[in-house]
């Protein structure tokens, strides 16, 4: 489903090399964890595949569904089925979330040729996922992410990609500044999407998440390439023994 | 020896002062009135305000004001849908008043009938030295509304005041004049068919602890010019909004000279100016805190696309006596084209040495992550543009908090960027 090859990516703004030739495969119905240190390039690595124009491609290629999406512009791509959760979602003043929610799924289902959801159902929908991730409604009549607990924030990007129903989903680190219970709704949230046809590329700096969102597969990033890659057992190994003893092994 | 040779007048200047001396045997009025009119025919003379006169020094009129046209329109100004639903519409149409219905608790008059009477007289002087709309307006002015509502009245549908026309020259005024603990909204709807000139003023008296919503809504055809003023004076523990929208016309200048004359009242002024073409948009308010314990808020946003040339000055006064007075004021500009241009000029006045007053301004652009996080959920760029664009004025207009008004004005938005693109 995803095929990284060989990329390399830089800061637009000032050329500062991030992504160092990583290459990474995720296939449909996998769940691929990607850990490693701070400064590593995961947060980058999210943010290319959602096409950020902060970072420039400068070299290889992002093939989704064996099709290069380098060319294609945010929006095209979330209307493919690429999805970001963002470790800080924005705070948007003036943009009333149900609105925001209506005219997201309905702008891809223009982009697919699909018709406009109802309204009615379309707040049947927005209703029984808030439900099922406890989110009160009045928390979404509120602007968008404005006044929301860092926790509040999380939980409105897994209602946003159970709403979208994306084929790839791109979670960034996802469980940063969510409490034990918060993590178990947002975990259970990403699992009850867990199907054949669709894949998961989960980052995080901690194994934590990955007691609860379980990986087929782990790869170890570091200075901007997949240097390990492993089951799930490499996630223990990692939270035991730290990335020192991986990475420099890499090295 | 120096020679000052008179500037040769423009002939925007002349067709002022010559439709004067046209149209001044046929304009109503008692002598005192007349005489007012003379005066102000006189500051015309000495022609328009240019950008070395202060209060004008980011709308230079005699550059401006290239043309004016001939006084009458085609005549067949017809009253719009009001802005909200079930309000009582007064209007005013090709410069004459002809509404005789207000609620319980509302005195009716015209101005025309003030202006017989002499009534009105006072009224009409400048309430500034260079006040050129108030000079334009009191030498033409036709007609228009006078209200007084009642002491304690709580006049629960809007009352919309419409200046319409059909082009040609327009200059009307309305004065209200609200009493003890009473409540109104009042919306001042100035619009018309084709291009016009159009002068509008309007007087707000405020006594105690009386509420006030007074919504400005200027939707002008794309090349007329506007000149609006609105003055007002509010008594201790009132509490007052003005709203201003501008969306239309060429040439705007929107004034706002108001005075916190009683302790304890709060004041609010906002503000959204939706600009395109080559409009040019000067909204410049002067506010007196005249007594002590007075809060005033000023909020002006403005959406800057093509050429167009936003102006916002505001000056604040704070007397001697006017402690413990809180005012803050803030501009903040979307500039959306290169070629756009914005201007802003905050005063400070403080005469009292216990207040506080506060002032901020911006211009930016859209917010990059806010576009990049809308994209990524699908929300293709113009729509995520037109999106945070509305946003940016929404936050204001939802702060009415008056579900009618809100979505009203929403609308007029929506109706804007439609056209606007």
């Amino acid at each position: 489903m995803l095929e990284i090859k060989n990329l390399h990516a830089r800061i637009a703004e000032d050329g500062t090399e991030i992504i160092r030739g990583l290459n990474l495969t995720v296939n449909k119905g996998e769940v691929a964890a990607i850990m490693g240190p701070n400064g590593s390039g995961k947060s980058t690595l999210s943010y290319i595949l959602a096409g950020r124009e902060d970072y420039e491609v400068t070299e290889g290629d992002i093939l989704y569904n064996g099709e290069s999406i380098l060319e294609m512009d945010p929006a095209e791509r979330a209307a493919s089925g690429i999805f970001l959760a963002f470790q800080y979602p924005m705070e948007i003043p003036g943009v009333a979330t149900m609105e925001f929610l209506k005219v997201a799924m309905n702008s891809q289902r223009k982009a697919r040729g699909e018709d406009e959801l109802k309204i009615p159902e379309f707040i049947k929908r927005v209703k029984e996922n808030a439900a099922d991730l406890n989110i009160d409604m009045a928390m979404l009549k509120r602007p968008l992410n404005v006044g929301f607990s860092g926790g509040e924030k999380k939980r409105a990007e897994i209602l946003q990609m159970k709403l979208l129903e994306p084929k790839l989903c791109v979670l960034d680190e996802t469980d940063s500044g969510l409490d034990i219970d918060a993590l178990k709704i947002v975990a259970d949230g990403v699992n009850s999407l867990r199907s054949p046809d669709r894949a998961f590329v989960v980052i995080t700096h901690y194994q934590r998440l990955l007691d609860y969102i379980v990986p087929d597969t782990v790869h170890v990033l570091s200075r901007g390439q997949v240097v390990k890659s492993g089951d799930k057992s490499l996630a223990l190994e990692l939270e035991k023994n730290g990335y020192a003893g991986i990475i420099g092994e890499a090295a | 020896m120096n020679v000052h040779a008179t500037p040769k007048l423009t002939s925007a200047e002349e067709a002022l002062i010559e439709g004067f001396q046209t149209r001044k045997g046929a304009l109503v009025g008692s002598p005192d009135v007349a005489a007012r009119r003379d005066e102000a025919a006189g500051v015309l003379k000495a022609g328009l305000p240019t950008r070395r006169v202060e209060a004008w020094h980011y709308t230079d009129l005699r550059r401006l004001l290239a043309t004016v046209p001939a006084d009458g329109g085609k005549g067949d100004a017809a009253a719009v849908e009001p802005l909200i639903e079930g309000s009582t519409v007064l209007a005013v149409l090709d410069g004459k008043a002809n509404g005789t219905q207000v609620p319980q608790g509302v005195r009716l008059e015209k101005v025309a009938d003030r202006l017989m009477s002499g009534a009105l007289a006072a009224d009409l002087a400048p309430v500034h030295a260079d006040d050129t709309v108030g000079a334009i307006n009191t030498a033409f002015v036709t007609d228009g509304y006078v209200l007084e509502i009642e002491e304690g009245a709580d006049i629960a549908a809007p009352i919309e005041l419409q200046n319409i026309h059909s082009g040609g020259q327009v200059h009307s005024r309305f004065a209200v004049k609200v009493g003890k603990g009473a409540k109104v909204t009042i919306v001042e709807r100035q619009t018309g068919s084709v291009d016009a000139l159009v002068s509008s003023i309007s007087d707000l008296d405020v006594a105690d602890g009386a509420t006030v919503n007074w919504l400005i809504v200027q939707d002008q055809p794309k090349d007329a010019t506007h000149f609006g003023q609105i003055r007002g004076r509010f008594g201790a523990h009132s509490d007052v909004t003005i709203f201003l929208m501008n969306t239309g016309a060429k040439l705007v200048r929107q004034e706002v000279h108001v005075v916190a004359a009683g302790e304890e009242s709060q004041f609010r002024l906002r503000g959204v100016n939706l600009l395109g073409g080559e409009t040019h948009c000067d909204v410049t308010m002067v506010l007196d805190h005249a007594a002590p314990h007075t809060t005033s808020t000023e909020i002006i946003r403005n959406v800057i696309t093509d050429k167009a040339h936003g102006v916002f000055q505001g000056q604040i006064r704070v007397d001697r006596l006017a402690q413990k007075t809180d005012a803050k004021m803030a501009c903040n500009t979307l500039l959306l084209s290169d070629d756009g241009e914005f201007s802003t000029k905050p005063e400070l006045e403080i005469f009292a040495d216990d207040v506080a007053c506060g002032h901020g301004a911006t211009v930016t652009e859209i917010d990059h992550d806010h576009l990049f996080y809308l994209m990524a959920r699908g929300v293709e760029e113009k729509l995520a543009r037109g999106l945070l664009v509305k946003a940016f004025l929404r936050e204001v207009i939802e702060e009415l908090d008056d579900e009618a008004i809100v979505e009203a004005l929403e609308a007029r938005l929506e109706a804007w960027f439609a056209a606007h693109g």
